[in-house]
């Protein structure tokens, strides 16, 4: 296993233990902007699709990169703008 | 490490540090704005740190430029346009229509970079695997959420042994990939076995159980994008992904854990029709006692603590405002009202709090299942609004289809008021024993219709 892959497996499992301590204390109420909210965090997907960018130079290639793109920045911008939407919505008694 | 390099690590750990800020200030209300903000300003940062790494390192053709820009901007518009035009109700065909693209932009990443190397390839394969099942199965559950494909568990002929069949293909080609280094086709392939599997595997799966699904395809899309981070050795991606996959598998166990069904069986399907069959009011319910709305209106007016227990039947008849105005004119009478909400009350994890959040209904009043029958223990008056099984009695004892589901102990109220168009079971398809109980009167009536007739009363009357 090269050290570089060992990095990564080590940075991948602190962020699900990261995950699993920050999300378990988000309250029930705000389920579903949290669902909708880390939904958005995977957008980051977007990231991947622009280095992708660096290697596609067929027309296949380019067909790819674009769906990949559309999908990406739906996801992101999408997740944002709803979650922001939502949580616009919860006010309180004052 | 060019100090270049460096630099931009240290920007993306930056934008990671976001990522997790923003889901720690979701603990309360009152931060949670400020930290899904705090989180999309990580996520722009790291989009303009990549477009300058792509400008730095030169090598992206205009061809490539242009695809990305006008994908990007389409969707960007596309999601834009969908987040502001949603219904509240429409809340949840959407979500897993931003995770089936999310799915799917993390397996194209997979398919267009061909991972070289063993460990590339195992990531890429898992990539696309479990990206292209969440693509296809958080399209067919967006599908059933929004009533365009039937919500009840749909059988395929042959089903569990196509299923059967495309794993192991996939598993054959797989290890293809992975040991032999076989052609690009092969990764298509795969994507194929995987978009088809997802597609068994939720067409299904029933109503009832969508909370569950649709968290753990929340959960499958992070580990996708987590995968393709390792593909890319993109350290945000990877990062990311495993935030979002934690979220999912938590949301996944307290919903399957707050309908008592283990995973296994939901992912199995078949459970919760929602055609539940309709008794008519009156018929063979001796037992019942039926109210009018000036009674419970009077009965509500001189409550000191009113609890109101909402089901999905209260956003189906679009009556979070009547319930709202009601809480208001309660209030008024310094009534202490609060709202008692079960888990799966809506159709994804929280559901039921946006509907009441959007009613201006203060968060202050929204208690979760603990909370709940804590009130619930010291209620004068509960009222039952459209929800069913989860109120149900009999979950306390064995035997039954409700049996050891956690429920809101609505029966520990001084008295009940249940508001139901008729008789008619929920999901589980049993009588409900809480409608039998001495202290419960039943109004029967669609829930805006029957909330609509308490207000005009409290305001005639009381």
């Amino acid at each position: 296993m090269s050290p570089l892959l060992l990095a990564d497996l080590t940075v991948f499992t602190l962020a699900l233990l990261v995950g699993f301590e920050v999300i378990s204390k988000v309250p029930a109420t705000l389920h579903t902007p949290l669902m909708s909210g880390a939904n958005a965090i995977h957008g980051v997907v977007i990231v991947g699709v622009m280095l992708l960018a660096a290697t596609a130079s067929t027309t296949a290639g380019y067909a790819l990169l674009a769906i990949a793109a559309f999908f990406a920045a739906m996801n992101v911008a999408g997740g944002y703008v709803v979650t922001d939407r939502m949580l616009a919505m919860f006010r309180s008694r004052s | 490490m060019s100090a270049f390099d460096t630099t931009v690590h240290l920007i993306y750990l930056a934008c990671a540090v976001g990522f997790v800020v923003g889901l720690h200030l979701m603990n309360t209300p009152a931060t949670a704005r400020r930290g899904n903000r705090i989180s999309a300003g990580g996520m722009a940062v790291a989009i303009v740190v990549t477009a300058v790494v792509l400008g730095h390192d030169g090598g992206v053709t205009a061809g490539a430029l242009v695809a990305l820009a006008s994908g990007a901007a389409a969707g960007g518009v596309a999601g834009t346009i969908a987040a502001r035009r949603v219904r509240m109700t429409a809340m949840p065909q959407l979500v897993s229509l931003f995770n089936a693209v999310g799915g799917g932009a993390a397996a194209l990443i997979a398919l267009g970079d061909r991972p070289g190397g063993t460990s590339a390839a195992v990531a890429g394969v898992l990539d696309v695997l479990i990206g292209a099942v969440t693509f296809s199965g958080s399209l067919v559950a967006s599908g059933k959420l929004a009533g365009k494909i039937a919500g009840r568990p749909i059988v395929v002929p042959l089903g569990r042994p196509v299923t059967a069949l495309l794993a192991a293909a996939a598993a054959g080609l797989a290890v293809l990939i992975v040991g032999f280094d076989a052609p690009a086709g092969a990764l298509y392939g795969l994507a194929v076995c995987a978009l088809a599997a997802g597609v068994l595997l939720t067409l299904p799966i029933g109503g009832a159980d969508m909370p569950v699904v649709i968290s753990l395809l929340n959960a499958f899309t992070g580990t996708a994008v987590a995968m393709a981070g390792f593909v890319l050795g993109s350290t945000p991606l990877i990062i990311a992904g495993g935030l979002v996959g934690a979220a999912g598998a938590i949301l996944t166990k307290l919903m399957a854990d707050a309908m008592n069904r283990p995973i296994g069986a939901i992912v199995a399907g078949g459970y919760g029709t929602g055609d539940a069959v309709t008794v008519a009011a009156g018929a063979g319910s001796a037992a019942v006692r039926e109210t009018t709305a000036d009674d419970v209106a009077l009965q509500l007016a001189y409550a000191e603590r009113v609890v109101i227990v909402p089901g999905y039947g209260l956003a189906a008849a679009q009556a979070q405002h009547e319930a709202a105005a009601l809480t208001e004119a309660l209030a008024g009478r310094g009534v202490a009202v609060s709202y008692a909400i079960h888990p799966v009350a809506g159709r994804m994890p929280g559901h039921m709090n946006v509907l009441l959040a959007e009613a201006n209904t203060p968060y202050e009043m929204l208690r979760d299942l603990d909370e709940g029958n804590a009130d619930l223990a010291r209620a004068d008056v509960a009222l039952v609004i459209g929800a069913n099984d989860v109120t149900n009695p009999a979950a306390r004892r064995a035997g039954n289809a409700v049996s050891g589901m956690p429920i809101l102990d609505v029966d520990k109220a001084r008295s009940v008021i249940v508001i139901k168009r008729s008789l008619g079971h929920g999901y589980a398809g049993i009588d409900n024993e809480l409608y039998t109980d001495p202290r419960t009167a039943m109004l029967f009536a669609d829930a805006k219709a029957g909330l609509t007739a308490i207000l005009a009363a409290l305001h005639a009357y009381a």
